[in-house]
């Protein structure tokens, strides 16, 4: 397998952990969010220099062993096609989160824990399917835990959820591990694995969790929790392989059902943050749909649409943060009027929550044109659906605008424009989501080589192990390489 | 030399707006000010430098003898061993260069009339910033040679009409209708889509020309069976009676007119209210291959210019009367299209779009020209009562007034039996969620929970 030429991963993750062990020392809060951001744009850089070292190396996937060397002997942090981009989209939301984080807000954001839950994130984005994959997973979800304890709200629905994701994930893996092949239970593991990316991603109806989560949680937390879809990273990497095309094809159906949902329910709520809430679970939704198509037009429109969703649900997200941090929690069953107040900030909100939804020239634009195209080439009739999603998802945008900045005059002059570090932030996504909207060719050649290759990858296991489709010890290094480039 | 005339003023014309808006949309993104006397001096440039070339294309098509001049801008994104292409192509033929032309000078009248309408006032960036996206949106849809790049001009139009309809932003009223245009235009979009994506899938590429087998518009043939034909094109009347206004999507138009009187005239009574007419005209080939699908046409068309006739009569403003007549007249054209005078059809656009925009244009100021008609004829001007309304009787002319008044029930009808079950639907789910987290929960699962405001209850929303 080939190397990466520097420790690109290891101190991708490394980097915030110091980070958190910095700023948990610092009392000052200003001082501390500057380093929470020093932290996080140095991670970002590390993650594009991985990336951009994967693409020079031209495989399929490649490895780093150089610090770690001694702790894992086994290969674990290793990227391929489906996580080398992952790495900078995650660094990338980490940053933008924590940049438009405003100083009277930073005591509710921990950002010692969001740093510890950065370095999670790209650590378990360099990983595959694991022990190490299956424990990340489980420890992921314990910063919600605490601050949602922290706040002293009831912990109850997102406990019990995670607890059974644990016990699902951990239960399907050991099984996996330990199930003969031909045993009457071999499904078994993976409808377990299934069930638990399936909660994790917040499949109806348990998707409780999210609501209680956005809820209770602080909304930048949510946004890192949600946003990155860990969800769908955990079904590509402990489904996907594994299981049977009618199974998967059928998990693609009840998140097309959950899309269709979330989008309805996105339209008749009232708070802004369950409206995010709801679009953000629609769009995943979407996301996971395509990736269980097991077609490469399909793979390829969803692994596209997920970084659409990963950078322009980011912008929506904390655009609508930058608004709540200056009026509090928004209510949309009122107008509010804030254009005059908040101009760029409007602007920006009208931008990723476009972009969000696939808008032409806006990146998601031929990912969600891709991914129609899979489904409805699968299941004509409920891939549909997926455009009436969309359609549906439209609305929500435009409706939010409307309400938020629209509608009234406000009658308070005082002024509530961006700060140089969000204008930044949004900025930063903005471009991104435009650029790769009219320039969107090398992104999704990068992406259908991805799925292509994961597609031939699943193909070729399927053949050589027929009667194995859940075996527990296949892991992708056992298989050839393909070389490209 | 002459391919090479063709493809560098093709691709001016195109890339004019396009500049025009990149301009407008990034300096408003880094929060740069551009002064009112710059934005519509680059507008009108803009205007001007597409309508040129566009002049002299149809110059040297009508020279060389020629009546289709491809664009190829290549793919915009391929995947060969998926068959997957999304083509960047547009066409100057005897459909879009017409068109396009009256996009350009409409929009030219409308921007240098807007400079002085919207002098000083606080939107004055905005409109402009929303014109650019409607003006590039118009040109890409008039010269898209595939269904994929005209869905791009497509959507920007619609995105650019719903924004404009809530331009005066801090009252209720235009937002909400801003809100309910997009709202249809949505739904017919994802229509449109759906149309786009079965058109691949049958014909295997997006083309215009893959969907007409033979000739240039409108002598090509369907290249699909009458069935296929029935499906694509139904799909397609959907999105066009979305855009158009037609049955039953009537009522957005005379809200639309909420919006300023330039984009008004410029959206509702001359460009944006024609393009469904011009989507199905662009796929004339498609209607003639399925009869069904013609009669659905003309059916569609009888039944919107009957309408249309209705609700203007009753209208009590002068722009909303306008509006209900654009829907007759497009009404018309649709029934022109459904019985194949593609021409006609055409001439009636034009025709229909530059008087709509000189009667819409003038309507700010129509009681000073009533005024100045009386003062030149002396006695005031004479009521004109008679119609054939006046002779039904009563009942039917008071059950027409009510229809017309409430614009065909159209609106009433879309609330009762899409957005009220809708609402019910997942009002329902959402109380059960409500209910099954505070089961799960040790305290109430929603901060504002109690309030149960709905300010968008049908009632107040028509």
């Amino acid at each position: 397998m080939s190397e990466l030429h520097l420790p690109w991963l290891e101190l991708s993750i490394l980097v915030p952990l110091v980070g958190a062990a910095c700023v948990a020392r610092v009392r000052q809060i200003e001082t501390s969010l500057r380093i929470a951001v020093a932290f996080c744009a140095i991670t970002l850089e590390l993650a594009c220099g991985e990336f951009v070292d994967f693409l020079t190396l031209g495989t399929f996937e490649a490895h780093d062993h150089f610090l770690f060397n001694v702790l894992f002997p086994s290969e674990v942090f290793v990227v391929d096609e489906l996580s080398a981009i992952l790495l900078p989209l995650g660094a990338l939301i980490h940053l933008v989160v924590v940049m438009s984080t405003l100083k009277t807000k930073a005591p509710r954001f921990s950002l010692t824990w969001s740093l510890i839950s950065e370095s999670l994130l790209l650590a378990m984005f360099s990983c595959r399917a694991s022990w190490t994959l299956v424990v990340l997973l489980v420890v992921s979800v314990i910063p919600p835990f605490l601050e949602i304890q922290n706040r002293k709200r009831c912990t109850r629905i997102y406990v019990l959820h995670m607890s059974l994701f644990a016990g699902l994930l951990l239960t399907g893996w050991i099984l996996l591990n330990a199930a003969p092949d031909d045993s009457p239970l071999a499904l078994l593991p993976g409808a377990l694995l299934s069930a638990a990316a399936l909660l994790r991603a917040g499949i109806v109806p348990l998707h409780l969790w999210l609501t209680d989560l956005y809820e209770k949680a602080a909304f930048g937390t949510s946004i890192l929790f949600c946003t990155p879809l860990v969800g769908a990273y955990a079904m590509m990497r402990l489904v996907l392989p594994i299981a049977p095309e009618w199974a998967l094809q059928s998990i693609a159906i009840l998140s097309i059902v959950t899309a269709l949902y979330a989008a309805g329910m996105a339209l008749v709520q009232i708070e802004a943050r369950r409206k995010f809430c709801y679009l953000c679970l629609c769009q995943s939704s979407l996301v996971l749909a395509g990736l269980e198509l097991v077609t490469p037009i399909g793979l390829t429109g969803a692994l596209c649409v997920w970084l659409s969703v990963g950078l322009s649900l980011t912008g929506f997200g904390i655009t609508l943060r930058c608004i709540e941090a200056r009026i509090g929690k928004v209510s949309l069953a009122d107008y509010h009027g804030l254009y005059r107040q908040m101009p760029t900030l409007a602007g920006f909100f009208l931008l990723t929550g476009l972009a969000s939804i696939g808008f032409p020239a806006t990146v998601g634009f031929v990912g969600m044109e891709l991914l129609i195209e899979g489904a409805v080439d699968v299941y004509p009739l409920i891939g549909t659906m997926v455009v009436l999603a969309a359609a549906m998802n439209g609305i929500v945008v435009l409706l939010a605008y409307f309400r938020i900045f629209t509608g009234c005059q406000q009658p308070t002059n005082i002024p509530m424009h961006a700060r140089p570090a969000e204008r930044v932030a949004v900025l930063l996504l903005t471009l991104l989501l435009l650029g790769g909207g009219l320039y969107p060719h090398p992104g999704v050649a990068l992406r259908y080589h991805a799925a292509r290759e994961l597609t031939l990858q699943r193909d070729r296991r399927n053949l050589s192990i027929p009667h194995t489709s859940n075996h527990p010890s296949i892991e992708d290094h056992d298989l050839p390489t393909l070389e490209h480039h | 030399m002459i391919d090479l005339a063709f493809q560098t003023l093709g691709i001016v014309t195109v890339a004019s707006p396009v500049l025009l808006l990149f301009v407008l949309g990034f300096s408003a993104l880094v929060g740069f000010k551009l002064n009112e006397g710059v934005v519509a001096r680059v507008t009108q440039c803009s205007v001007l430098v597409s309508l040129v070339p566009a002049l002299s294309i149809l110059v040297l098509m009508l020279a060389v003898g020629t009546r289709y001049v491809p664009i190829e801008l290549g793919n915009w994104v391929t995947i060969p061993e998926q068959e997957f292409h999304f083509h960047l192509k547009f066409v100057f033929d005897r459909l879009s260069v017409p068109f396009l032309i009256l996009s350009c000078i409409l929009c030219g009248v409308v921007s240098v009339f807007t400079r002085r309408y919207l002098h000083r006032e606080e939107g004055y960036l905005r409109f402009f910033l929303f014109y650019a996206l409607f003006f590039a949106g118009m040109v890409i849809s008039s010269l898209a040679a595939t269904i994929e790049t005209l869905f791009v001009g497509w959507e920007m139009v619609g995105l650019s009409s719903a924004l404009l309809v809530a331009y005066f932003h801090e009252r209720e009223k235009p937002v909400r209708n801003g809100q309910r245009v997009w709202s249809i235009y949505r739904l017919s979009d994802a229509a449109f889509l759906i149309a786009a994506i079965t058109m691949h899938h049958l014909t295997g590429e997006g083309d215009f020309g893959g969907l007409m087998s033979s000739g240039v518009w409108p002598e090509g043939t369907a290249a699909v069976t009458s069935a296929q034909a029935l499906l694509v094109g139904t799909l397609l009347l959907i999105a066009a009676a979305g855009k158009s206004g037609l049955f039953p999507f009537s009522g957005w138009l005379p809200r639309a007119m909420e919006g300023p009187t330039p984009s008004s005239a410029i959206f509702y009574g001359a460009l944006s209210v024609h393009l469904g007419a011009y989507l199905l005209l662009r796929v004339s080939p498609l209607l003639e291959a399925s009869l069904v699908l013609q009669v659905l046409v003309v059916s569609l068309g009888i039944v919107s210019a009957c309408l249309g006739g209705i609700m203007s009569r009753v209208q009590s403003d002068i722009k909303g009367s306008l509006a209900c007549a654009s829907v007759t007249q497009v009404g018309i054209i649709v029934i022109e299209i459904g019985l194949g005078f593609e021409y006609l059809a055409l001439i009636h656009i034009v025709g229909h779009a530059c008087l709509r925009t000189l009667q819409l244009l003038r309507a700010p100021s129509l009681l000073r020209d009533y005024d100045s008609v009386e003062n030149a004829v002396g006695p005031g001007l004479r009521q004109d009562n008679g119609s054939l309304f006046g002779l039904c009787p009563v009942g039917i002319q008071e059950w027409c007034y009510r229809c017309g008044f409430d614009r065909g029930f159209m609106d009433l009808a879309l609330d009762e039996w899409i957005v009220r079950p809708f609402q019910a639907l997942f009002g329902g789910f959402d109380r059960l969620e409500r209910r099954v987290s505070n089961w799960l929960s040790s305290e109430p699962c929603r901060d504002v929970d109690g309030s149960e405001k709905r300010p968008d209850s049908i009632g107040r929303a028509a």
